[in-house]
């Protein structure tokens, strides 16, 4: 008997490895998982059968296209759509020898960081079904909570991935900018989208970020990785230097609980051996909000401009061409792409550019200059990933801002395109709270070796209370 | 800062989206919250700082002309709503 709820994906491939279990043995492992608690959690959007590869089995967010598997990213504007092609990411783990086990809900082109926001209903938190998953990555982060995926590929651009592995007790890895290719992947914000792995511990989190990242010539953002992925094996943190940003640690609407926690988990660090200095990001917590959410619906607002009814996806009929493109715009899309696209095309618009756009842009310097400032003299630096723990479903729906701010805290390195992993820290009120290390741009395995020293001694059990 | 309806209707113009009379005032609240929170970039003095468009370092990405097979027309037309032969059709223009 599998118990998928507590195998991890490294204990999986050892199954395979030993001959204990085959690739469609899990997945079938899985599939049962997936009929007896999806229909109250609602992690995937589909499901795929099993396909013959005989290795651990994985999801994907919905925004990688899978050739022959219908590809939506949450949005009814693009439902029946069947990519021809896979992305690399996809193609990396089939040749891997991941069988898929289905495809995860989302926020709507991943845009929303509670998964309230796709069009084909909302995922429920593992921990509480009452609560949201985070988001936009949030069927991945239920998925793999859940025991529903070992593990699972999600997507980021201001948080969409920490974020929701935080909520979800899971690790969450937004790569570097550059070091995992886009290419096949459903565009939101092209110098901020990164694909990363969302799984249960940060020697799976290694292990798959070692399969998808490199330089791939479909993706001319992508470069080679400037050293191998280190699997991470120790247990001490002797001469790593943590900075604690203030700005991140005490920002308004940290909640009590996240803050002790987090604390803890910074104490930890020292107990194993890594030195800790506060010290200050001002400007890129105060403005770094502001300046995301005018470059990512800016960029949104352009890679959104394919969708119009003519190559693929939904097409409500118009007396000219231009009534289509607007009838189909209208019906296709949700409220928070609408939203991001006029908000975007206002940025943009004559006369408006400079003072939104490319002041945005500047922001965006400055940011950059002090992440790297804060390098010279730190290896990671550390914060709560999320202000909170998992919040009710409708709680932020009617407030766009008060959704914006579940990212204040992930944002600001994502904007520098920095490495940030997510891993669980600790409870409150009885959800998880995740701990986020920043490392420098390629510093994966500085994440990996910290983040796996700390997970260690904090031993948090991921299986959620409610399902052990 | 405000958002006027018109405004609005300017820019769901320009990005190809019909919008409801509910909606309308739905989007022009909503985005009004919205920019005024955005707008305080504007509060630095930014004139010296170069402006960041992409956080890696790269110029000029050089790959070979070499031809390659590409997506057979089936597959491309595959998803089309509407097709005819080997074009997508559109309403008249």
């Amino acid at each position: 008997m599998i118990d998928t709820l507590r195998l991890t994906a490294e204990e999986a491939a050892g199954l395979v490895e030993r001959g204990e279990a085959s690739g469609a043995e899990l997945h079938a492992a899985y599939a049962a998982a997936i009929d007896e608690r999806d229909g109250e959690l609602h992690a995937y959007l589909r499901t795929t059968e099993a396909d013959g590869r005989n290795g651990v089995p994985v999801a994907f967010k919905d925004l990688i296209c899978t050739r022959g598997i219908e590809t939506t990213a949450a949005s009814r504007i693009l439902e029946g759509y069947i990519p021809p092609f896979d992305a690399t990411v996809a193609t990396r783990c089939y040749e891997a020898g991941m069988p898929l086990l289905g495809k995860t809900n989302m926020d709507e082109f991943a845009m929303g960081s509670s998964t309230e926001n796709s069009g084909y209903g909302p995922t429920h938190n593992p921990w509480d079904p009452e609560r949201v998953p985070g988001g936009s990555s949030g069927g991945s982060a239920a998925a793999v909570a859940a025991g529903l995926a070992p593990w699972a590929l999600g997507s980021d651009t201001g948080g969409s991935i920490k974020q929701p592995a935080s909520l979800c007790g899971v690790v969450g890895l937004r790569p570097t900018y550059g070091t995992v290719s886009r290419y096949g992947i459903v565009a939101f914000a092209s110098s901020l989208d990164q694909v990363g792995p969302i799984t249960k511990t940060v020697r799976d989190c290694a292990l798959l970020y070692g399969t998808i990242a490199g330089r791939d010539p479909c993706d001319t953002t992508t470069v080679e990785l400037p050293e191998p992925v280190a699997l991470p094996e120790g247990t001490d943190l002797n001469g790593l230097r943590v900075g604690v940003p203030r700005q991140l640690n005490e920002a308004e609407g940290i909640e009590p609980g996240v803050a002790a926690s987090v604390q803890a988990a910074i104490a930890t660090l020292e107990e194993l051996g890594a030195s800790v200095d506060t010290c200050e990001l001002p400007r890129s917590v105060e403005f770094g909000l502001p300046c995301y959410y005018l470059i990512a619906p800016s960029e949104a607002s352009t890679n959104l401009a394919r969708y119009d009814g003519v190559r693929y996806g939904l097409r409500v009929e118009g007396g000219d061409v231009r009534e289509m493109y607007e009838r189909t715009r209208h019906d296709g899309f949700g409220d928070e792409p609408k939203r991001r696209i006029m908000l975007g095309t206002y940025a943009l618009s004559a006369g408006y550019y400079d003072a939104y756009y490319g002041q945005a842009q500047k922001v965006r310097t400055l940011i950059k200059q002090e992440h790297d400032a804060l390098f010279e003299r730190f290896d990671v630096l550390v914060s709560p990933t999320s202000p909170t723990v998992a919040f009710k479903l409708g709680e932020r729906t009617e407030n766009p801002l008060a959704m914006y701010v579940a990212d204040l805290l992930t944002i600001p390195s994502n904007m520098a395109g920095l490495p940030g992993i997510s891993i669980p820290c600790g409870l409150a009120e009885g959800l998880p709270v995740g701990f986020q290390l920043i490392a420098p741009q390629f510093g994966e395995n500085t994440l990996f070796r910290a983040g796996h020293a700390l997970e260690q001694a904090l031993a948090f059990d991921y299986v959620p209370e409610r399902l052990r | 800062m405000a958002i006027s309806r018109d405004e609005v209707r300017h820019v769901a113009r320009l990005a190809r989206l019909s919008l409801t009379d509910e909606e309308l005032e739905r989007f022009g609240d909503q985005l009004g919250a919205i920019l005024e929170a955005v707008s305080k970039v504007a509060e630095l003095d930014l004139d010296d700082v170069p402006p960041t468009a992409h956080p890696l370092d790269l110029v000029n990405v050089w790959a070979e002309d070499e031809p390659r097979p590409c997506l057979p027309v089936e597959e491309a037309l595959a998803n089309a709503p509407e097709r005819d032969g080997d074009f997508f059709r559109v309403p008249p223009a």
